[in-house]
């Protein structure tokens, strides 16, 4: 396509949008709403997933040793450990190790804790990891048959409960921007087939003089892109100011280590390509429905 | 250059326009289309640009066979064929020189080419004092002639022109029967449907008389041949 062509449809796109005045707005709205919930949603699935991964890839698990077993079981008991296939690390940590972890993790309470010192009621452990986090339970529970267990213990609860959060969200996500979306289409293609029928007259002289399809319908898709794109503008300022606020105030500020957010800068980039590239997909898509049953030669 | 072999059409509504026609129209001719309403002489018109296509038979038009054409070389037929209109068909929003230019922008004609050529056929047709009026600000008369300049501006090799002196005084006619004369004597093709026995019966060219959906009289400088 020439150079001026593309430049006559776009300056039709643009003009179709002005003529057809609140119903471009009401589309442009629909786009927006649409678009800052499709924004929040990605905003929040990715990070959630981020913090599940990092959770499970930080999943230790913890053989707490039986009080009663001798050094030389101990050793035994790690080396049949290690023989586990899909087992990465594994590390003895003595129980003074052990109770310096427990004060240091309750903080100001765990002094308290400090008092044990001179008789320390915990066990040896050895602490696993397993070389692919998915294999974290069928290790865990292998060891579980071993003698002079005392206890597995292994945080698969807080990984699948986030999981089980994430799939949640995702569903009743999901549900709702598939409505939106399909409102938001509708909408656009409502407005173009509005440009279409003002327009009747003057497609009938196209097609008659010889305009191709693909020229007469080139700024049916522009006006719907333009519709998409224009809806996107909102919602990426709102999010990117939402997020930006977001991180500012809450990241490293909880107690969990897990809760840390996508870093701004390359997040929010990446949050803005898929808002324009999904108001652009909405767009394209309601102009393709409005155009495709008027055009037939 | 156009040939219709035993051509059918029957709309969706069960109406059967045309009933087996048999012609061919060679490069440069001139040719009326005459017959009572109702004959069928619009669908035969429609049938050439494709506007419709026949429900049995052939229709050859420069070589192309219009029904097994693809609906995507359609347009390149129109190109070859210019229409012209009872009602004109002028964008109103354009002026006269911009209702010309658009038929040559829409096939993605060279700007340049555009400008020398609208005036060229504003020329021939007489409204060259005119091509910033708006189609409201002229006669029927003049409004024909600008859909007439329309219809050439890409130099069709055809021109079918459906009783485009229909909504125009005796006058007017002549005036644009002389421009269709004109744009024949250069070498294009004209196809013309028409009520108007003056006009058949003055200026003596072919004439092909439609009835109930077949042909019934095809004479080089024929007569009109019904009274009204
Ligand atoms: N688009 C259409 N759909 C259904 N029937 C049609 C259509 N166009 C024409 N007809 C019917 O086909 C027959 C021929 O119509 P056509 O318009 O070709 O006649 P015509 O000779 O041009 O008449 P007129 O002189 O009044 O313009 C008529 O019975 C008409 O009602
Ligand atoms: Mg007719």
């Amino acid at each position: 396509m020439k150079f001026r062509t593309i430049q006559r449809h776009v300056r039709e796109g643009f003009k179709n949008i002005i003529r057809n005045g609140w119903m471009s707005v009401a589309s442009i709205g629909a786009v927006t709403v649409t678009l800052i919930l499709v924004g929040a949603f990605v905003a929040i699935m990715l990070n959630i997933n981020q913090m599940a991964n990092k959770v499970e890839e930080d999943v230790e698990i913890k053989v707490l040793i039986d009080l009663t077993a001798e050094d030389k079981e101990v050793t035994e008991l790690g080396e049949d450990i290690e023989a586990i296939p899909g087992v990465g690390t594994v590390n003895f940590s003595t129980k003074d190790d052990e109770l310096k972890e427990l004060v240091n993790s309750m903080g100001e309470q765990g002094e308290a804790w400090a008092l044990y010192e001179q008789d320390n009621p915990l066990n040896h452990a050895y602490v696993i990891k397993a070389a692919d986090p998915q294999q974290t339970e069928v290790i865990a529970e292998e060891i579980e048959t071993f003698d002079h267990v005392h206890k597995v213990v292994y945080g698969q609860e807080v990984v699948s409960n986030l999981f089980k959060f994430n799939n949640y969200a995702r569903t009743i996500g999901l549900g709702l921007i598939i409505g939106l979306v399909l409102t938001a289409v509708f909408l656009i293609s409502n407005t173009i087939k509005l440009t279409i029928m003002a327009r009747s007259t003057e497609i009938g002289v196209m097609k008659l003089v010889g305009a191709t399809n693909g020229f007469i319908r080139w700024p049916f898709f522009i006006e719907g892109l333009l519709l998409g794109i224009l809806g996107a503008i909102v919602p990426v300022g709102l999010i990117a100011t939402a997020y930006y606020y977001v991180v500012n105030n809450f990241s490293g500020k909880t107690t969990f280590y897990f809760v840390e957010l996508l870093p701004f800068n390359p997040f929010i980039w990446q949050l803005t390509a898929i808002i324009i590239i999904f108001g652009a997909f909405i767009g394209v898509w309601g102009s393709i429905m409005s155009v495709r049953k008027f055009l037939k030669v | 250059m156009i040939i219709m072999k035993d051509v059918h059409k029957t709309y969706t509504t069960g109406v059967t326009a045309l009933n087996g026609v048999n012609i061919e129209i060679d490069r440069g001719e001139f040719v009326y289309i005459v017959g009572p309403s109702g004959a069928g002489k619009s669908t035969f018109i429609r049938l050439i640009y494709r506007e419709e296509i026949p429900s049995k038979g052939d229709i050859t038009i420069q070589g192309i066979e219009t029904n097994k054409m693809k609906d995507r070389a359609v347009p390149f037929l129109r190109r070859k064929v210019g229409v012209i209109f009872q009602d004109f068909k002028l964008l109103p929003r354009l002026t006269v020189y911009e209702n010309v230019a658009f038929a040559l922008e829409v096939i993605e004609e060279e700007p340049e080419r555009i400008r020398e050529r609208v005036m060229e056929v504003l020329e021939l047709v007489g409204l060259k004092n005119k091509v910033r009026s708006f189609p409201q600000e002229l006669s029927g008369g003049e409004q024909q002639r600008v859909s007439i300049a329309r219809a050439i501006a890409n130099n069709p090799d055809i021109i079918i022109a459906d009783e485009p002196t229909g909504n125009l005084d005796p006058d007017t006619s002549w005036s644009i029967m002389r421009i269709l004369e004109e744009i024949n004597i250069r070498g294009t093709t004209v196809i013309m449907a028409t009520h108007s026995k003056e006009i058949v019966n003055t200026i003596k060219k072919r004439v092909i008389a439609i009835e109930n959906g077949i042909i019934v009289r095809d004479e080089h400088q024929g007569d009109y041949g019904y009274e009204i």
